[in-house]
Order: C-alpha cells, then structure tokens, then sequence
C-alpha cells in the first residue's frame, strides 16, 4: 500500500531530474541567480553597508525587512513550543 | 525532573569550556561583519553554551534560563530589532534606515552600527528561543 | 583559488540530480513511513535538500566566499560567490530548527494523548 507511493515519487524525480538539465551548470557566473541583484550587493555591498561580510550585509541592511520576518517567526515558534507543552505545566498547579 | 549527566570528568571540560563558548559567541556576533559570523550563528552557539551547561549540571547549576525569561529575552531581542527599526522614522528616514540615525557618523559607518544593533537583537532572540525550546522538550513528561 | 576550485565545481549538473535524490528520500519518507517522528526526520532532510539546492545556485567558477578581502575601490565581482541565497538560507536554517521544535512539542503532546506516534494506531484510535 505504502510502496504505491513510490510511483508518484520516481515520476516526479524523473520529472526534477529532466528539469535539473534546464539549470544552468553549477558554477555558472553567467546564470540568472548571479546578474540580477547580486553585482550590486557584491560591488557596492561594503561602501553602502559598511560590512566586508556580503552575507550579513545582505542579511541585515539590504534584507533586514526579511529578517525582522524571520525574528518574529522564530519568537513565535518559541512562544508556540512553550505554550503546546506548557499547559500541562500550569495544570499541575505550579509543577513549574 | 532530573536531566544532568554530572560525572567529574564532564563537569571539569564544561567548566573549562563554558568561558570560551560565551567568548566565541559574543565574538562571533561582534565581528560577523568582518568575518563569517553574526546574530544568527553567535545566537546558537551562546545558546549551545547554555544548553551544555543545563545538561551537565542539571538545574541546580544555576544556569537556568526559566522559560518566562528565556520568553522576555526573546521578545526583548525582537523588541531591540522593532526599536532600531522604529529610530528611522522617528529622525526621518525610513523603517530600518539606520543612515538616518544621529550618530554623527559617516552613511556606512552608521548603517554599520545600525545592523550591528539588529544582529545583537537577533542573537538574544535566537538564543532565548533555543534555549526555551530545549527547556520545554526537556521538561514535557510522557505520563499523562 | 582558481584551478584546484574550478576541478571541484566543473561538476555540471551533477548537484542538482543528487539534490534531487535527497529530495526524493526526503518525499518518500514523508509519505511512506508510519511513525510520526520518522516523517519529522524526513521533513528535515527535506529541508536540507532544498538549503543544498539553494547554496549550489550561489555557486560561481574561481569564485571564493563572500567576505571582502582586498582594499582597492573596485570589487570584482566575479571572485565572490552570490551572496544572497546564504542570507536566504541562513535564516531558513534557524527557522526550520524553530518549526522542528515546534513539530516535536507537537509530537509530546500527540504521543501524551493518544500513547502512540504511530500513523496507522493514530488512526484507529481517532476512528473509535
């Protein structure tokens, strides 16, 4: 029964796997994912942020809209896992 | 509920370990913008610390994070985050310019600070969350 | 940092198809295993499949990280790596340890109600 599902899977993975010859080759500079915004982060990244880190220049000061996203869902998955686990807590009366 | 593995070989390397884990994170955190590093990564590695200590030595080590105050220490970070965001507008720029905040310093260098202020936000909060998601996986009993 | 990399990364399409599998594996045990944990697991080899795919667009020929390293004004672009799919997947790493946490509390209390993490169990016991 399970085992059926393995036939949708491997159409699918024949399908990504066809698809993957669509891809520019990895380590292309010339892809798509690389001329877009990118040049502009690498080359003017540090005179504009401040931080010879791409990385976190990106991730904080070109991006850090996402990131404030990213901050509120992981505060919210903490308040999720102590709230789902914590009400037990409080039924006891105090057990902490 | 007791979770700590204390034996004198464990307590000795993580006594020995614990000041150089802080150190790493706080480093890692303060120079993710010069090297691989940030709020992110520095957050876990505090938070590993923190974690490492609580298995060690159980709760009695004093190294407790209670999960109300591994709470407001999240909430504290995404508060710290909101707050740097908030200071744009407030000398008008826009939300999280941090070229528009009055440090009499120059653009770069002010975002600079600005993002440095949002990664330690975000350390604190990652680290609250780790170690509160810990805390309650650890403290969640299978009896009822 | 230019010969020795590009005999390393001149691998062609070779990362997407074993990105593939690992999505794949990941796929197959969300759907086939019974037990709950085991499909968390998968979830989790799930995610790093897509983190893989993601890292393996970033990737440039001849390139090296993207931490800035010499002085001069002009920056050439082509000797660093796309910076932006490991801002993107940094953040998704420390959300998918956040959504794990919350699948295994989820999991504690399921395991507390009902005495199982077994699928098929799970379902007979919600049909009584």
């Amino acid at each position: 029964m399970f085992r059926l599902s393995l036939v949708p899977l491997v159409v699918l993975g024949a399908l990504l796997m066809t698809a993957a010859g669509g891809l520019p080759p990895v380590g292309d500079p010339e892809s798509p994912a690389a001329t877009h915004v990118s040049p502009r982060y690498i080359s003017r990244g540090p005179e504009e942020t401040g931080a010879t880190n791409l990385v976190t220049g990106v991730l904080a000061d070109y991006r850090s809209y996402d990131t404030l996203g990213e901050t509120a869902v992981i505060c919210a998955a903490g308040l999720a896992c102590w709230l789902i686990l914590g009400a037990r807590w409080r039924e006891d009366g105090g057990a902490q | 509920m007791k979770l700590a593995f204390g034996s004198p070989a464990l307590d000795a390397a993580s006594r020995l370990m614990t000041p150089f884990m802080l150190m790493f994170g706080a480093y890692v955190v303060v120079h993710g913008h010069d090297s691989p590093g940030g709020g992110f990564q520095g957050g876990v590695i505090i938070a590993a610390c923190i974690i490492l200590v609580r298995l060690v030595r159980g709760r009695a080590g004093g190294w407790m994070l209670a999960p109300e105050r591994a709470l407001a220490f999240a909430c504290a970070g995404l508060g710290i985050f909101i707050g740097v965001g908030l200071l744009g507008p407030i000398f008008g720029g826009n939300f999280l310019d941090y070229s528009a905040l009055p440090l009499l310093l120059e653009a770069p260098k002010a975002r600079a600070a600005g993002s440095m202020a949002i990664e330690i936000g975000v350390a604190v909060t990652v680290t609250g969350v780790l170690s509160l998601i810990f805390d309650a996986l650890v403290e969640a009993r299978d009896d009822g | 940092m230019t010969d020795d990399m590009e005999g390393l990364w001149s691998v062609g399409t070779a990362q997407y198809f074993l990105t593939t599998v690992l999505l794949m594996v990941g796929l197959y045990g969300i759907v086939a295993r019974q037990h709950l944990l085991r499909k968390l697991m998968a979830m989790n080899i799930l995610q790093v499949a897509v983190i893989v795919f993601f890292i393996a667009l970033s990737a440039k020929s001849g390139a090296t990280v993207p931490v800035v390293i010499e002085d001069g004004l002009e920056i050439n672009v082509a000797s660093y790596v796309n910076p932006l799919p490991h801002a993107l997947m940094l953040t998704a790493i420390v959300v998918s340890v956040s959504t794990t946490g919350v699948a295994l509390a989820l999991l504690i209390r399921i395991r507390r109600r009902y005495g199982t993490l077994s699928e098929t169990m799970l379902l007979a016991k919600l049909r009584e």
